[in-house]
């Protein structure tokens, strides 16, 4: 028998036992599936928050106020004054600190905008110079808050864009336009580019003035938020971090780190204790999955057994009229065959698609994950041929009339 | 033709030892037809499904064509079964799925005939076993009878030089199993050597010769004449 003629036999036997075929086809078709989709949106989440945590800045060092121990999820430093901006000029003007590019500090409160009719309650920062450059922040239109805007207390101001479409309408230059913040009048100077409304923080609802003007004109305070630190490459995040924590325990008058009133975290340790809740999740996810597979590989394993009865018989009968064992392996191995990767490719294509129109609908970074395709694929086939197969090789081992026997 | 020597059986099942045939020794020349009679359960089928090199003997020889069938290989054995043999079975054994044209067609499949001509050939042994109008009726929808004429004519179509038959007509009325018979009576007048198991007193007369079993031994190997 021709390849093409045992090909064919196999579409037709697996077309009369239709109802047997679309059961097992059934369980590789919702275990890939349902793998694919299960892994896809795992990874997708986890990708979503390091997106979030990579668009601060890759080599970025954050410096807090207080002793936090999980750094940046433990959120709001309100009550915390420890940490001042000379802090961060001591850091800038270190001799000993040779790790570092960029430093730096922001107070951020938040309080009312009003222009004409409209008004808007947001956090406003007050920034450095060096502020816009390390946190990778960049404008569509007007320039950032300089230094020197710093220094001489400006009263100048950076919106983001929400900011821009509450208070101006859309459609509208705000660049030279006057506004006030907590009663003080500023002048609009820039506005920054969207970075989309997921995030620690809507980055797009913010206004950003000199960080002395935030200190001294809007808020009364004499002390800062956060520092930010760019390390200059980043092999040097662990060398800059101590350096830093060093620098500052000398500066705070601490004999150990114990006594910090202050925490050094970096991109890592955010990404860490952030990824920690998504990881948790994907693995949920995935053991899901895995189960579904398994159970799916154990209604196909379950069907392909049932059969074997049956099965033996005819390969006893087969071999009874002529067939030699390589033609009835192959012929087994071949429907076996079809039956996986049919089923393997509608499951694919299920999985995919639900992946797809499930993060797109969570607005979810769609990563298909191809491990869990080639995995799941592998595994339904691996199953689906060594189920067809066994009763074949079984069987041709047989003298014929103990196949046809065979219960 | 066909030899057999001191051929032997022994099922054993779980300890029990079954004794199907002993020490049966004949000859068949080509051309001959054989009827094998015996009560039931005297070793007929098993025999036969020796002779149809379906099943191998517990000891004893057997020669076909000169050639020893145990030291054959298992796909030169499917060759013989393909294109020598035509083996009735006595319970049929047509598979399921399969109109009856298609089971007929089976053996031509594994033979390496073509396509169209598998389908005329059995088109054609169909309707020399009266079954035209069955042609694309599953096994299930057939009488017992139309069954095992699908299974004769499937035994037919390699047109083999032995036909073996376990009781091929034993489900059948008398004027069908008068027909099946003047149908192997002709193939064997062309040529074909016949060898049939019956209970049937009439068939056996008309065989030529008549080998009676017993508990697994010959004991009678009778000439009509
Ligand atoms: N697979 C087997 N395992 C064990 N014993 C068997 C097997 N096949 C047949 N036998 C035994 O061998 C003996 C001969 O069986 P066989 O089928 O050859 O009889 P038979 O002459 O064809 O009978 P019948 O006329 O009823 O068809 C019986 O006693 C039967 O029980
Ligand atoms: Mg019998």
């Amino acid at each position: 028998m021709r390849l093409i003629e045992i090909f064919e036999e196999s579409i037709s036997v697996l077309k009369t036992n239709g109802m047997r075929t679309a059961l097992s086809a059934l369980g590789i078709i919702i275990g890939i599936g349902s793998v694919i989709t299960l892994m896809t949106l795992g990874q997708a989440s986890q990708q979503s928050v390091k997106n979030r945590i990579q668009s601060l800045g890759s080599n970025l060092l954050i410096v807090r106020p207080g002793a936090q121990r999980s750094g940046f999820l433990r959120g709001s430093a309100s009550g915390n004054t420890t940490l001042k901006y000379s802090d961060a000029k001591a850091i800038e003007a270190s001799q000993r600190i040779n790790t570092i590019q960029k430093v730096a500090a922001e107070y951020s409160s938040r309080t009312q905008l009003v222009y004409g009719r409209n008004n808007t309650n947001i956090q406003v920062s007050g920034v450095t110079g060096e502020y816009f450059d390390s946190r990778n922040i960049t404008l569509t239109v007007g320039s950032p808050i300089t230094e020197q805007q710093n220094q001489n207390m400006e009263k100048v101001v950076v919106l983001g864009p929400t900011v821009v479409e509450d208070l101006f309408g859309t459609n509208v230059n705000p660049i030279g336009k006057s506004i006030r913040i907590n009663g003080t009048s500023f002048t609009v100077v820039g506005v920054t580019k969207s970075k989309g409304s997921s995030g620690v923080g809507n980055s797009d609802d913010i206004a950003y003035v000199p960080l002395q003007t935030a200190q001294k004109v809007l808020f009364g305070v004499d002390y800062i938020s956060t520092i930010y630190v760019t390390a200059k490459n980043d092999d040097l995040m662990e060398a800059a971090q101590n350096q830093l924590g060093f620098l500052l325990l000398e500066l705070h008058n601490k004999a150990t780190p114990s006594d910090a009133d202050f925490t050094v975290s970096s991109q890592a340790d955010i990404l860490e204790t952030a990824t920690e809740v998504t990881s948790t999740f994907t693995t949920l996810l995935t053991g899901i999955a895995a189960i579904s597979l398994i159970v799916g590989g154990i209604g196909i394993m379950n069907i392909m057994l049932v059969t074997v009865t049956e099965r033996t018989m005819e390969i006893g009968l087969r071999m009874s009229l002529g067939a030699k064992s390589r033609t009835i392996i192959t012929q087994f191995l071949t429907e076996a065959v079809v039956l996986t990767i049919t089923g393997g490719m509608l499951g694919v294509l299920i999985g995919v698609g639900a992946s797809t129109i499930i993060t797109k609908a969570m607005s979810l970074p769609t990563a298909i994950s191809y491990q869990s395709i080639v995995l799941s694929v592998v595994v339904s086939c691996l199953i689906g041929i060594i189920f067809g197969w066994y009763p074949a090789y079984k069987a041709s081992k047989l003298q014929p009339i103990e196949a046809l026997r065979y219960e | 033709m066909i030899e057999v020597k001191k051929l032997s059986k022994t099922y054993s099942n779980g300890g029990v030892e079954t004794q199907a045939l002993v020490d049966v020794s004949f000859k068949v020349e080509k051309g001959e037809f054989v009827a094998i009679i015996g009560p039931s359960g005297s070793g007929k089928s098993t025999l036969m499904h020796i002779l149809g090199a379906l099943d191998k003997p517990t000891s004893g020889e057997y020669i076909l064509n000169g050639k020893n069938v145990e030291n054959m290989k298992k796909d030169e054995l499917a060759e013989i079964r393909n294109k020598e043999i035509g083996f009735v079975f006595q319970s049929y054994n047509l598979l399921p799925r399969m109109s009856s044209l298609k089971n007929v067609m089976l053996p031509m499949a594994y033979g390496g005939i073509p396509k169209k001509e598998r389908i005329k050939k059995a088109e054609k042994m169909l309707k020399v076993v009266g079954l035209e109008d069955k042609l694309r009726s599953v096994p299930n929808q057939l009488s017992g009878g139309q069954k095992q004429r699908v299974a004769i004519a499937r035994a037919l179509t390699m047109e083999p030089a032995i036909i073996l038959a376990d009781e091929p007509t034993g489900n059948l009325p008398t004027n069908q199993s008068n027909e099946i018979i003047s149908l192997f009576e002709e193939l064997n007048k062309n040529g074909h050597t016949v060898i049939i198991i019956t209970h049937n007193d009439d068939i056996a007369k008309k065989a030529r010769r008549v080998l009676t079993l017993v508990d697994g031994r010959i004991v009678s190997d009778q000439k009509n004449i």
